[in-house]
């Protein structure tokens, strides 16, 4: 991530002295601005979602859907951290409802407990970020909402392209980073 | 149906926890202080992620990217017109938004342009982002495979998108 933030910016800004070199301050001062604005409106919707996660932590009913979701946690994470497990379980399942605002705080608990402390992630925390960072909602309601407010006719119509286009992409990123791993563990021997 | 999901399982867990003899009030105050440190923290990670994707686009780079891109994007079955979403994607999600509706305004909402961005957009999230936000609170600097393999999964996304907006 280093390096790509520094070639990134470096090579804008080497092309941005010849195209505009008073874009170069006004762009950063102006998305500084909008990064404040937003992190404000997140610290809203936070406060909510981790309010309601901690009532489902103390209920114990993050336990329980952690131990429901086990088989699969343990399969795709290979993590045996109940403190993690029941963090990814909350991720889980609100990213399958589409909540990505409540999906950020249990993911980021979850990263939490699963970092040793190495500097490097490791093999669940790796699952977690592939995941995190493909979609697995089931219903688009977003984009939906988006299309209907354009004028769509049949705004639901993209449902189950996205639906199927999801899951063969998530199996995909899986499978590559199990093979990764795998390659990687022969590798070493 | 979907609207009643949420207002279910908030019931759900009220009467649940009632009888387990929670604190609702308590916890949910709990809960809720930790946000503030939450986003402290994220701050920066956001800060500087937005500065360099605004340089980015600002300078040009993005778009003759994109332009370069096109092609191989055309060749995998991707529609030109929505080549600059598919290369955007990973960097930013509201400009990702904000090109979305430029597609439906000029292609029309039911269009196979604006169902294929549809499909890529809410096939996808933004990786950069999720990769800087989620380890922001650990030690984890070194990220091995995983930005590899999610811009691979991306774009393996838009394909498969554009071929089912296609064929459904």
């Amino acid at each position: 991530m280093s390096k790509i933030w520094f070639w990134l910016v470096l090579l804008s800004v080497v092309v941005l002295i010849f195209k505009g070199p008073n874009l170069v301050i006004s762009e950063m001062l102006s998305s500084s601005k909008s990064a404040v604005e937003l992190v404000i409106n997140l610290w809203g919707i936070y406060a909510v979602w981790l309010g309601i996660l901690e009532i489902l932590d103390k209920s114990g009913l993050s336990e329980k859907l952690a131990r429901l979701l086990s088989k699969p946690i343990k399969f795709l994470f290979k993590s045996n951290n109940a403190d993690a497990n029941k963090f990814i379980a909350i991720n889980m399942a609100s990213n399958i409802l589409g909540l990505g605002n409540a999906a950020t705080p249990s993911g980021i608990k979850a990263m939490q407990k699963l970092d040793d402390g190495s500097g490097k992630a490791n093999f669940s925390a790796m699952m977690l970020l592939i995941i995190n960072s493909l979609s697995i909602q089931l219903l688009p309601t977003t984009v939906i909402g988006l299309r209907e407010s354009a004028g769509s006719a049949n705004s639901s119509d993209i449902i189950l392209p996205t639906i199927l286009s999801s899951m063969l992409t998530c199996a995909f990123a899986i499978t590559l980073v199990f093979l990764i791993n795998k390659l990687k563990r022969k590798k070493k021997q | 149906m979907s609207v009643y999901i949420l207002p279910v399982l908030i019931i759900f867990l009220f009467i649940y926890s009632f009888f387990k003899k929670v604190n609702v009030y308590k916890s949910f105050v709990g809960g809720a202080k930790g946000a503030f440190a939450l986003c402290l923290d994220i701050f920066p990670y956001i800060c500087a992620i937005l500065c360099a994707v605004a340089l980015f686009r600002a300078s040009g780079l993005a778009l003759w990217l994109t332009q370069i891109l096109s092609p191989v994007f055309s060749f995998l079955g991707i529609p030109p017109e929505v080549s600059e979403l598919v290369f955007l994607r990973p960097f930013t999600g509201s400009g990702s938004f904000a090109l979305l509706n430029n597609i439906f305004a000029t292609y029309g909402a039911d269009s196979y342009i604006a169902r294929c961005a549809s499909c890529i957009l809410s096939s996808s999230e933004t990786l950069f982002y999720v990769t800087t936000v989620y380890t922001s609170k650990t030690s984890i600097k070194k990220l091995g495979y995983a930005i590899p393999v999610g811009l691979l999964a991306s774009i393996f996304g838009a394909v498969v998108s554009c071929l089912f907006c296609r064929i459904i």
